[in-house]
């Protein structure tokens, strides 16, 4: 952890000044391993409360939609359900089947709530406001979220039951299709930025164009792009909407955790909501110019509030289209994956490589650049997009 | 004991292990895992060297290793392709029962 | 130093073993993802960080879901029956060999002059990795990239199923 910012106003520096306050007394070589817990205990406590405002706010926000409005009986607009939430999964009866694997059954929640946290440490939430400052910091986010696809695995296979091994399957191969558009469209980042650390990358996109328009990389045409895969792949990867097979509880009644009961089902629901909250984190970091202000004149907003600001828009979008769409199909999913995303976002990767190589060109050579990333990003768009509707023609009834 | 001979002896024993699995079970997916491990001890052997023994240029033996895992998952994948098709021609994978060929 | 070097060395050799002579084939796969992801703490412990990351994205997020898959897909999830006799005399001959492997390459580690340079890991940055693989091993990052195309492409058709898509069948 650094000293943080030196010249920045008070609300910027306000983190550091707390914790050194907070380890001022304790003597030189404690100081990093007490600096470190207060980092752990931090990132836990504000995403702990973000998921218990999350489960809220979605409610809210889902019976609005569906014109209602969800919970408000537990407090001012329902404001204690998370507390109410709680208290009903810790007082309930933990089952498991006789027939179950004891250790995996208890150590699947356990290694996915793990990896899912692990996935925290490397996202920079402020100017100098990263947990660990690693060399690789985008690969390590990568490999932190696959590890949890075993354990979803491990849950589906050690309740010893049908359905919730068929879901754990599906869950499984959804996980492996919607991770290749991850990475991929992430790698376009990268190679703009030529750095895998993600602060590195937050700073690469500072600066601002005639004043006012942020060189952030969604504003580029294979940064758009980029975006949206990598924004449908996190959808994807966190089991929402419209790709929530694995939980559908339409289909197999709570997929892979079916078998889970009380405290166990809450955790697995806050490692996809931790998951949630980190993959929307790293799309803030890659595109959205991570902690940095969309305009000159705001830079007074602390760097920090500007990060939650993005989250919580990103999170918003995520509940708004969970709301929207309706769910996809086992088939149809994983055809969208390979037969779309991908290729997309391979073309996206050469756009990018086009992007960083014409950076030289100015006058009505910009023009013609902007003209060829945007043809690079929209026409794959529109000839997959066409090849892979193909088919839809007026639907035809066999009666029985 | 140094920490290099430490690091060998610990990819040594793991390679062990590997071949006594590959050798000793009659599975075909045991097997191609204890391939796995065999490969893997041997990928300990080159960042323990890379560790400890300058070099000149200090990347190559992360290249290497880099290398090496990306051909074992090829080689993983293939070998779980083969033994999925050999399922589905005679529905057993124990390795005694593949005598198609014998005689 | 050692005693990290020890307890990770420990917990892999543990994991594999007990994958390598499980009954059960899923919890031997579990077990061997726990001893990979052993080997990955000791890359983080020899301070090859980005070999770490890779082999955990690699071994435990892929390969560790071709053999689940593997293993669904052939209906070997059910406990194994314990071995016949002749298998059982393979096996332990086969356990003889592997410690003979062991002991010569032990003895040929103890027995070996090798020098231990200093106690600061090479300073290998992702910067240097990328231009190197670019620059001087360029030929062999083409070269491995076909091989992984071919082989996957090969994988797939292998343990594809042969039946035609059936028109009514698009979205």
């Amino acid at each position: 952890m650094s000293a943080g910012p030196t010249d920045a106003h008070l609300l910027e520096r306000a983190p550091f000044l707390l914790r050194d306050w907070l380890t001022h007394a304790l003597p030189e070589p404690l100081r990093w391993f007490a600096n470190t817990l207060i980092a752990i205990a931090a990132i836990l406590a504000i995403f702990g409360t973000l998921f218990a405002l999350l489960t809220l706010v979605e409610r809210k926000v889902l019976g609005r939609v569906q014109n209602r409005p969800g919970p408000n009986r537990t407090g001012w607009f329902g404001i204690l359900q998370p507390v109410a939430d709680g208290i009903k999964m810790l007082t309930k009866e933990d089952i498991v089947p006789r027939a179950a694997d004891p250790l995996l059954h208890f150590l699947a929640p356990v290694a996915l709530l793990g990896f899912s946290v692990l996935t925290f440490a490397v996202i920079p939430y402020g100017r100098d406001l990263v947990a660990v400052r690693l060399d690789a910091g985008v690969l390590y986010f990568f490999a932190a979220g696959s590890a949890t696809e075993l354990s979803i695995f491990m849950a589906g296979w050690s309740s010893n039951n049908k359905y919730a091994l068929v879901a754990a399957m599906r869950a499984l191969a959804q996980l492996i299709s919607y991770e290749l558009p991850l990475l991929l469209s992430a790698v376009p980042v990268v190679l703009a930025a030529g750095t895998l650390s993600a602060p590195d990358i937050v700073e690469s996109q500072g600066g601002f164009t005639w004043g006012f328009v942020p060189h952030w990389h969604v504003f580029t045409p294979w940064g758009a792009a980029a975006f949206l895969v990598f924004f449908i792949s996190a959808l994807s990867e966190s089991n929402r909407s419209p790709f929530d097979l694995p939980e559908a509880e339409s289909e197999l009644i709570a997929g892979h955790l079916t078998e889970y009961s009380g405290f166990k089902y809450a955790l697995f629901f806050m490692a996809e909501y931790f998951g949630m909250c980190s993959l929307c984190g790293m799309a803030v970091t890659l595109f959205l110019g991570g902690w940095q202000a969309p305009l000159a004149a705001l830079e007074f907003i602390p760097s920090y509030a500007w990060f939650a600001l993005k989250l919580c828009a990103l999170l918003l979008v995520f509940i708004w289209i969970r709301a929207t769409l309706p769910r996809l199909r086992m088939d149809q999913l994983t055809r969208f994956a390979w037969k779309f995303l991908v290729p997309l976002a391979l073309v996206n990767l050469a756009a990018s490589a086009f992007w960083s190589l014409s950076f030289g060109w100015a006058g009505p050579m910009q023009a013609l650049r902007w003209a060829i990333g945007i043809a690079l990003a929209v026409g794959p768009f529109v000839l997959l997009g066409r090849r892979l509707g193909a088919g839809i023609g007026p639907r035809t009834y066999r009666y029985a | 004991m140094n920490a290099l001979q430490l690091c060998l002896a610990f990819s040594s024993l793991l390679f062990a292990v590997g071949l006594a699995g590959a050798l000793a079970r009659s599975n075909a997916i045991i097997v191609l895992l204890g391939l796995e491990l065999m490969l893997n001890a041997a990928n300990i052997n080159f960042i323990a060297f890379w560790r400890f023994s300058p070099s000149s240029a200090p990347a190559t033996g992360v290249i290497f290793v880099l290398f090496s895992i990306a051909v074992a998952a090829a080689e993983a994948a293939v070998g779980m392709a083969l033994v999925i098709a050999i399922y589905r021609h005679q529905k057993t994978i124990r390795l005694p029962d593949a005598t198609d060929l014998k005689g | 130093m050692s005693a990290a070097l020890a307890i990770v060395a420990l917990a892999t050799l543990g994991s594999a073993a007990a994958a390598m002579l499980g009954r059960s084939l899923l919890r031997s796969i579990f077990m061997l993802a726990v001893s990979w992801a052993g080997v990955a703490a000791f890359y983080m412990w020899a301070g090859a960080q980005f070999v770490a990351f890779a082999q955990v994205l690699i071994y435990l997020g892929a390969i560790s879901m071709v053999a689940l898959f593997a293993v669904l897909l052939t209906r070997q999830s059910r406990d194994e029956a314990p071995p016949p006799p002749a298998a059982l005399r393979r096996a332990i001959l086969a356990v003889v060999a592997a410690a003979g492997v062991a002991a010569v390459l032990l003895w040929a580690v103890a027995h070996s002059p090798l020098a231990v340079s200093g106690s600061l890991a090479p300073a290998t940055s992702v910067r240097q990795l990328g231009f190197d693989l670019m620059g001087r091993h360029a030929a062999a990052l083409l070269v491995v990239g076909v091989l992984l195309t071919i082989a996957l492409l090969g994988a797939v058709v292998l343990a594809a199923d042969g039946a035609q898509e059936r028109p009514g069948d698009e979205p």
